[in-house]
């Protein structure tokens, strides 16, 4: 059983998906890089969270460099592709074209299949009515969490920009109401000064 | 031999997605969680060497910086770690926690223009669970592990929906407050208005009477 159990390290160590979410700063790109076996279906997905109008550049190229998907300025988008070659594949988020915000990018990269429950040396009969459910229910369950985790940004994005727009108003309000009292205060006292220069003369031509 | 095959198998473990890094370089990565969520980190360092022209497998003596930042900006993990690393936490509140690296050199000579070549894999919630390490530590059979896996699943999917229900209780006072200074501030401003209105004229007024000039 110790062999199974070191088997079962190997492979259940391939853990062949990546889900990052990291800060972009301005006039700044980000490269990522991955091995990939050929035949891989692989699928990247990104998501800007916070930042600006919520764009980024993203370019996804293959080992000889050849651009397999270049988007400029993308909220979000999904990609799916199969390896035509082994090699490192490299993908990258640029924020060149801002010139102030920073941007947070979410992206998930995933490489292949899910790793298998058990290291199966005797997979050779079918899987039984209860396991395929449970396969199901599975991949179903997977599909859900996707779907949280994009509502989850989503909110994320929301949650921002209220947060945002709440400083804000506080802000403003309290600067406009200040410049408000300034520059009556200041009329007042700039149409006094007109008077108090003119008064003299005025006495003078009246007697 | 057992060490030797774990540790391959370890090492093959955190050959996934890579960056690279400067010296002084730190780079941050966001993970917004649900509190008691597990969270493990691995990361393995590999210096380029200027002689061979390529990514020296292992370095002795670089070392990374981790440091973990809870939503409150408190610091819940701050440890320095050899070349290859890994790094647990559990959440205790829900938010954005924040994992920094940076790498901490001890001889500095080394980097002299390099760069760093940083492999990371950064696990969550129900993945972190080694399945095959349940099973055999539990006794279980195949469909009793696909059922667990199930479980740990559903749990994870309440534990997101539960941090849901507090995100959206937040985004909401947020928005009520956003309202009610927008009221408050609206009618303080216009009442500062109209009062330094009548002043302004009040004042002018008994001041050209003062001037004769009215």
């Amino acid at each position: 059983w110790l062999a199974k159990v070191l088997w079962a390290q190997l492979l259940c160590g391939w853990v062949l998906g990546s889900e990052l979410t990291f800060e972009l700063p301005d006039n700044a790109k980000q490269c990522f890089y991955e091995d990939i076996t050929v035949g891989t279906k692989c699928t990247l997905e990104f998501q800007v969270i916070t930042g600006g109008h919520y764009d980024v550049d993203c370019r996804l190229e293959d080992p000889d460099g050849t651009t397999l998907y270049k988007e400029m300025k993308k909220q979000y988008d999904s990609f799916t592709f199969t390896a035509a070659k082994n090699g490192t594949y490299k993908f990258c988020f640029s924020n060149e074209f801002s010139t102030f915000t920073h941007k947070t990018v979410y992206f998930d990269f995933q490489v292949g299949d899910d790793p298998p429950l058990f290291p199966n040396e005797n997979r050779v009969t079918a899987l039984t009515q209860m396991e395929s459910a449970c396969v199901s229910i599975h991949e179903a369950l997977k599909s859900v969490i996707d779907y949280q985790t994009h509502f989850r940004l989503r909110e994320a994005q929301g949650r921002s920009r209220a947060e945002d727009l709440n400083t804000r108003v506080a802000f403003w309000s309290i600067g406009e109401a200040l410049i408000l009292l300034v520059v009556s205060i200041s009329q007042v006292v700039l149409l006094r000064s007109f008077f108090s220069d003119k008064k003299t003369t005025m006495t003078r031509v009246g007697s | 031999m057992l060490a030797s095959f774990l540790l391959l198998s370890w090492i093959s473990s955190i050959s996934a997605l890579y960056f690279h890094i400067g010296e002084t370089e730190k780079k941050c990565f966001i993970e917004e969680i649900p509190d008691e969520t597990m969270v493990i980190g691995k990361y393995r360092t590999q210096l380029w060497d200027k002689q061979s022209g390529s990514f020296l497998p292992a370095t002795p003596g670089l070392g990374m910086h981790v440091e973990i930042k809870d939503p409150d900006t408190k610091i819940i993990l701050s440890r320095q770690y050899g070349s290859d690393g890994r790094f647990t936490f559990t959440s205790h509140t829900p938010g954005e926690h924040q994992i920094c690296l940076h790498s901490n050199s001890t001889k500095m000579a080394l980097f002299a223009g390099g760069k760093l070549r940083v492999h990371l894999d950064i696990q969550v919630g129900e993945h972190t669970n080694n399945y095959p390490e349940i099973a055999a530590k539990d006794k279980l059979t195949e469909l009793q592990l696909r059922v667990r896996q199930l479980l740990d699943q559903v749990e994870q999917i309440q534990k997101e929906q539960n941090y849901q229900r507090y995100r959206e209780e937040r985004f909401r006072m947020t928005s009520e407050s956003t309202n009610q200074r927008v009221l408050w501030w609206s009618i303080t401003q216009t009442l500062i208005l109209i009062i330094t209105g009548i002043w302004q004229m009040k004042h002018l007024k008994s001041f050209f009477e003062a001037k004769k000039l009215v």
